[in-house]
């Protein structure tokens, strides 16, 4: 696990010892963290970089994960959907089942800390055990344009929270509370971002059977409609008319996201018997072989259909890849069309940016560069760790100038 | 050139707020301006050139961007990019000028209204929340000055450049008025002074910062 004084020749010393002033001034203060799940997922993965390096400038910080059965995750990942814009029937007999999971985590919950920092809607409600201290609600899913009567649900809750954050600014909602805008990031010296040396990127590429041929064209995510490998899929046969290619789709699953199942088996189906695409159930925890897939890769696409911020678009930007990602979400933060990347508004345009980037190579490295500059300055986990300690001592500081 | 009035080098960090203000056509961006908080238009007028400040050295203007790039009013966009930002010491005043050039390209242009963007391109206000904490850092030399600059993080140097000058309006950036009152080098000062900063990326104005003291303390010691 890195220390903070590695990320040094990265970002510079000035900036680790502005992280060390910040730490100071929240000396004494308990963190507690809530989310869903400690494995699998962006959330978890930042929260598994970050706890400790807040940890490790002297911050009291814990984490703690709510309990849930199949019913309760299957009903909040509907609610994840639909608060995504999704469509699906929201039954009251769902709410039921989140009340009842939810008083059973208030019930068992000790909540300890003088900030809890709670994740998404999951464990949204622990809010009704708020006394004296301060309480802030996490948003990382993209609610630009929610279900009515889910967000009508949930914000009965986010009104009992001292402040609120959100990925990007579209996501901003009329609130009476403060709303924050703190994209994610990612961690550079993680196992997911390290450099790696050719030979381990072989070896990943030998392991799943994929031959460096021809340009090989990726899809890194979970198996998830709103990440519509489906989509990818047809991109890749549009490209192929012209451009002979590998399509790789590799993705995991994650515990509180019971249909993953059902989309590796239709992104299967559809990848039918075509030896040049590679879909990859990849364990949680790979995160050495998604770093060498991405590094294997020429182009890299992420053709969601709603996105929360889209943490494997500054990964691939991190590596310099050429990037070709929907304009949803948090990605148009991470990729300026043409600058930094490619944003795509459909499968034909997906497309296309893949066939100019494997068809102009120069051009593609040049927005790789620019990509990758582009997430130094602005996506790393010290930016994000800088945010958060700023959020939480926002919380004991209400003016707009505030000298610490 | 030594003085017994030390600079302590502080630096400024800030958080973005959203406002859930947001705008689709140029009626509702000026609507917003007019009551919009000081901390709204300094954070849409200074936030650019940080988040981009490796990037280009445009000055920074999200409103210029958003009329060029989304409502497709080149003609505005440029004017407001154009806005000498430098010339104005209260975010009010800035505020004000804005204003009067959306609302005289208006009058001139009254078929920009009739423009409006697409979903998802809407112009969002956010706010900045600035955070002021001091470093180790305190420089009694112009020496001293200078090799604390080349080692100050950006943050530093954009508090002192910029939002000294501007949200806490005193009209000149706190490196020239230590320059001239403790340092007694009026010359120098003024030439800081003089540098339109919303034309350079954060390395450049550091890297020329640096170059026009250490040019001067070579002349003093040639003298």
């Amino acid at each position: 696990m890195a220390k903070l004084n590695d990320y040094i020749p990265i970002i510079g010393q000035p900036v680790i010892d502005e992280l060390k002033l910040l730490a100071d001034k929240l000396r004494g203060k308990v963190i507690q963290i809530i989310n869903s799940t400690s494995v699998g997922g962006g959330v978890a993965e930042i929260l598994n970089r970050m706890v400790p390096l807040l940890k490790g400038l002297g911050i009291n910080t814990r984490w703690d994960v709510i309990k849930g059965g199949e019913q309760f995750f299957e009903v909040t990942k509907k609610f994840h959907n639909v608060l995504h814009g999704g469509k699906e029937l929201v039954e009251n007999r769902d709410f039921e089942i989140f009340y009842e999971t939810s008083q059973k985590n208030i019930e068992e919950m000790s909540i300890y800390g003088d900030i809890i920092f709670v994740h998404d809607p999951q464990p949204i409600a622990l809010v009704q055990k708020k006394t004296q201290n301060q309480w802030i609600w996490r948003c990382h899913i993209d609610v630009s344009n929610p279900h009515e009567k889910v967000w009508a649900f949930i914000k009965k809750f986010i009104s009992q929270y001292d402040a609120s954050v959100f990925s990007a600014p579209s996501f901003a909602q009329k609130l009476l509370i403060r709303q924050y805008l703190i994209p994610p990031s990612i961690d550079p010296l993680s196992d997911k971002n390290k450099p790696l040396a050719p030979s381990v990127i072989s070896a990943v590429l030998k392991k799943y059977g994929i031959a460096r041929d021809k340009p090989i064209v990726t899809q890194i995510s979970r198996f998830d409609y709103l990440k519509d490998p489906l989509g990818v899929i047809e991109a890749y046969r549009l490209v192929k008319k012209y451009n002979d290619c590998r399509l790789v789709l590799a993705g995991g699953t994650a515990r509180d996201d019971p249909e993953s199942g059902e989309v590796l088996a239709k992104v299967k189906e559809k990848a039918g018997s075509d030896p040049d695409i590679h879909v990859l159930l990849i364990p949680p925890g790979s995160d050495l072989e998604i770093n060498a897939l991405q590094r294997a890769s020429d182009v890299i696409v992420q053709k969601s259909i709603k996105e929360g911020f889209g943490l494997t678009v500054a990964e691939a930007l991190w590596k310099a890849k050429p990037v070709v990602a929907s304009g949803v979400g948090g990605i148009p933060l991470q990729v300026k069309h043409k600058y930094s990347g490619q944003i795509c508004y459909s499968i034909e345009g997906a497309a296309l940016g893949i066939k100019l980037f494997l068809n102009s190579p120069d051009y593609a490295r040049r927005l790789g560069e620019h990509g990758r500059d582009h997430i130094k300055q602005n996506f790393l986990l010290t930016r994000h760790l800088r945010d958060y300690m700023l959020l939480f001592l926002s919380l004991y500081h209400p003016e707009d100038i505030v000298s610490l | 050139m030594v003085n017994k009035n030390p600079f302590k080098f502080f630096t400024r960090l800030h958080l973005s707020e959203l406002t859930g203000r947001r705008a689709i056509n140029l009626l509702q961006l000026l609507t917003h301006l007019k009551r919009v908080p000081g901390s709204s238009i300094y954070h849409h007028t200074h936030r650019f050139l940080q988040i981009h400040q490796y990037l280009s050295p445009e000055p920074p203007n999200d409103f210029g961007y958003w009329v060029t790039e989304f409502l497709g009013e080149s003609e505005l966009g440029e004017k407001l990019t154009s806005i000498d930002t430098i010339q104005f010491s209260t975010i009010r005043s800035l505020r004000m000028e804005i204003i009067k050039t959306i609302e005289g390209y208006i009058r001139e242009h009254p078929k920009a209204l009739q423009k409006f963007v697409n979903p998802g391109q809407e112009f969002h206000f956010l706010k900045s929340r600035s955070f002021v904490l001091p470093t180790k850092y305190e420089a009694t030399t112009l020496r001293e000055f200078s090799e604390i600059l080349k080692k100050i993080s950006i943050d530093s140097i954009y508090f002192y450049i910029f939002e000294a000058r501007l949200r806490k309006g005193k009209g000149i950036n706190d490196f020239s008025a230590w320059i001239e009152n403790s340092i007694g080098d009026r010359e120098l000062a003024d030439k800081i002074a003089s540098l339109d900063p919303y034309t350079r990326t954060m390395e450049d104005l550091r890297k020329t910062l640096v170059e026009i003291i250490e040019g001067k303390i070579s002349k003093e010691l040639k003298k």
